[in-house]
């Protein structure tokens, strides 16, 4: 027999992971969101397609960006979700937009940029400076949401 | 690019009657549409709850769009200029079909017509040609393989030069458009209902197919086309795409989110385990 206590840990273990893809869901779309509208369209430092013969390059971008579109809003939704369950874990969802915000920017920062070369962050002569900056700035992110993720499960424990 | 600007101009092989003639008939259904489905609703509010208005307000919207790009001055802009042409592409492809699909036309029409007319409607719509028709990937490569086919081969030059092309082409995009957002959101019945899962990866692979030939045009220009336009056209295709593709992906998860609304005893098992 359940009793109402495992229940409870079931339910708890399902929300922690939702609360966590939720979170990774909208950091990605977030980030995604925030280069193109920052760095293609106010900066105008690169556009979204910056060589026209890397076609994996091309394909990669289009999948990323399509998912990152249906990411922020199905992230949100899963979020209402969790609200709906009285089952939102707040520093948990954030630790995940870290997350996967920062997973993103390294992603963009390390493939994109650096192995396809599909587009490069700025046309300068030091874009190495350019490219720490991203690429750090990555890596925190994803320190950030680590150590938030970890502390979220802390204080559940403790909480019981 | 000198060369393929006036190759572009030298392309305008259809007179001006066959054009005017091929505006009218693209636009005729649209209009045939609009009538019926005001006529539908007149009869269907005489006997059946009031049909919203707001529905009727997105079929105005959707056949007004439709028309637009069809016939008018929109119509003649987009044959010699590829930025109109691709609005034009927006409104026929994307909005409109997305408008009269939330204007949820089956519907209506089922409500209004007498009960054995309606079952036989309905065993159409259950037929294996609708089935095979409405799933989202079959939706999917007709609209997004269709515009494949359209921006890169010598299609979109043979487009300008013969009103069949013009007229068949036309069709197939605003067709494409309707039965693609369809198979993604049902508002309408469905002669089969696939999982929330699985039209958002279509979705998604669809929306990437959409995104990667707009930039495709973006880098290389549809035959005729010059450089400056297919820029100004592949960024228009690429952003206008993403803002009428939220609106799916948002009624999409809405479905979706409704759908998984946690049960009231759940709720309640769940309300009385906290408190413990």
């Amino acid at each position: 027999m359940e009793t109402p206590n495992t229940r409870n840990n079931i339910r708890e273990n399902n929300y922690s992971r939702r609360n966590l893809w939720s979170g990774i869901l909208f950091g990605i779309g977030l980030i995604a969101f925030v280069d193109e509208m920052v760095f293609h369209q106010l900066l105008r430092w690169h556009h979204f397609y910056d060589l026209s013969t890397t076609d994996i390059g091309l394909i990669s971008d289009g999948l990323f960006h399509a998912f990152s579109w249906f990411a922020t809003i199905g992230g949100l939704f899963l979020f209402a979700d969790l609200r709906r369950r009285h089952a939102v874990n707040i520093k948990r969802w954030w630790g995940g937009v870290f997350l996967g915000a920062g997973a993103f920017q390294l992603y963009d920062g390390i493939v994109q940029h650096k192995m396809m070369r599909i587009h490069q962050i700025r046309y300068v002569e030091n874009v190495i400076v350019y490219d720490l900056v991203w690429n750090i700035g990555a890596v925190v992110m994803i320190i950030i949401g680590v150590v938030l993720v970890k502390r979220s499960s802390h204080s559940r424990k403790k909480g019981e | 690019m000198e060369g393929n600007h006036h190759h572009h101009h030298h392309h305008h092989a259809m007179d001006g009657t066959s054009f005017v003639m091929a505006e009218w008939i693209l636009a005729t259904p649209f209009i045939i549409l609009l009538a019926a489905y005001l006529t539908a609703v007149i009869i269907s509010n005489r006997t059946h709850k009031k049909w919203p208005v707001y529905r009727v307000v997105l079929w105005i919207a959707g056949t007004v769009l439709a028309i637009l790009s069809v016939l008018g001055p929109l119509a003649q802009l987009a044959h010699g200029d590829f930025v109109w042409h691709m609005a034009g592409h927006l409104f026929l492809g994307m909005l409109a079909p997305l408008f009269m699909v939330l204007a949820a036309p089956m519907t209506l029409f089922l409500r209004t017509l007498p009960t054995h007319a309606a079952r036989k409607v309905t065993t159409i719509l259950k037929s294996k040609f609708a089935v095979f028709y409405t799933d989202p990937i079959v939706a999917s490569i007709l609209n997004i393989g269709g515009l494949w086919i359209l921006y890169t081969t010598e299609l979109y030059t043979l487009m300008h030069e013969y009103v069949i092309l013009h007229i068949l082409i036309h069709f197939h995009v605003f067709l494409a458009g309707y039965l693609f957002t369809l198979s993604m959101i049902y508002i309408d019945p469905m002669p089969h209902i696939r999982s929330y899962l699985y039209r958002a990866v279509v979705l998604v692979l669809a929306l990437a197919g959409h995104g990667i030939l707009s930039k495709y045009i973006y880098a290389n220009p549809p035959e005729g086309v010059l450089r400056a336009q297919a820029e100004a056209g592949g960024m228009l295709m690429y952003y206008g795409g993403d803002a009428v593709d939220v609106i799916i992906i948002f009624i999409l998860c809405l479905h979706w989110y409704r759908a998984t609304k946690p049960k009231f005893q759940q709720m309640r098992r769940q309300a009385a385990a906290e408190s413990m």
